[in-house]
């Protein structure tokens, strides 16, 4: 039994917002709303800012889940965390429950109120029919059942983003961590240029243009 | 003597019980439905594929599901990749 996974590797994301980009357009998300989005710490610090792209990380043992007073999430047979926006209430406890903020609230009326909470469905739809209207206008594409992985992951440029069954996705990051060793050294200046060679002066080293 | 043997005893018993504490409970994720109370879902692999499209799975079958979904993956591993070109 697959087990949908993402995995990010911070020493590759390059905070281009490509797959928050395209989980909006694929998805159609409205305004206010980001399913998936990039988060840079360390911002501006030379050698220590790093950037990672969030969303629903589809837990095993979901507190979001837990929380809900309507009971209105599920987990897939592929271990994907939905929900049923006609039952949830838009209370907002998932998004306390949640460490990564993943459960996003459009803003659906005056004052501050609340909609239903919209969150990334791992492109995998939701409790209606596959690939209907329905289900597209609520929880947007439906693509794991045409075949496809999540749009976010599969359009990566360097990708830093996997996504898939955690078995696959974790061989990938191993076998490229085998290859090419780990950490920041395998990236930047040297690697791509060269050692500095004797009586060079080295390469700038985390200058920010 | 006597008191020697009740020490014996109650470090048989220390020992028994703080053992105990090793013992190891069988850890399984199970996937169930929970209190859902929701609609039902309909499974990705009951679809047939895509008339247009490049994925091939038979339709009901959840292994062949999952092996074209696996196969898909490896399209983000560079490694597989570019040994295509």
């Amino acid at each position: 039994m697959a087990r949908m996974k993402f995995l990010c590797d911070a020493e590759r994301c390059i905070a281009c917002n490509g797959c928050t980009t395209a989980c909006k357009n694929e998805n159609e998300v409205p305004w206010g709303v980001n399913r998936r989005r990039v988060v840079t710490v360390n911002d501006g610090v030379p050698g220590a800012e790093k950037s990672i792209s969030v969303a629903c990380m589809h837990c095993s043992d979901a507190p979001c889940m837990a929380v809900c007073p309507v009971d209105c999430f599920y987990h897939t047979e592929e271990g994907v965390v939905l929900h049923d926006k006609d039952l949830c209430i838009g209370c907002g406890y998932c998004f306390y429950a949640c460490p990564f903020g993943a459960p996003q609230f459009p803003q659906a009326g005056a004052f501050g109120l609340r909609g239903k909470m919209d969150k990334c469905t791992f492109c995998a739809g939701g409790p209606e029919p596959d690939g209907s209207e329905a289900e597209f206008e609520k929880y947007g594409r439906n693509r794991l059942a045409e075949g496809k992985l999540p749009l976010c992951a599969e359009m990566c440029a360097t990708k830093a983003l996997l996504a898939g069954d955690g078995d696959v996705i974790a061989n990938i990051y191993r076998e490229r961590v085998t290859v090419r060793g780990k950490g920041s050294e395998v990236w930047g200046w040297a690697t791509a240029y060269g050692q500095p060679k004797g009586g060079q002066k080295p390469a700038p080293q985390g200058a920010k243009s | 003597m006597s008191a020697l043997k009740w020490v014996a005893v109650a470090a048989a018993a220390a020992a028994a019980f703080g053992l105990a504490g090793c013992g190891e409970h069988e850890q399984v994720v199970v996937y169930k439905q929970g209190k859902y109370q929701g609609k039902p879902d309909t499974l990705p692999w009951d679809n047939a594929p895509l008339a247009w499209g490049t994925a091939k799975w038979e339709k009901g079958n959840e292994k062949s599901w999952e092996d074209e979904l696996k196969s898909r993956t490896q399209n983000q591993n560079e490694y597989v990749r570019i040994q295509h070109y």
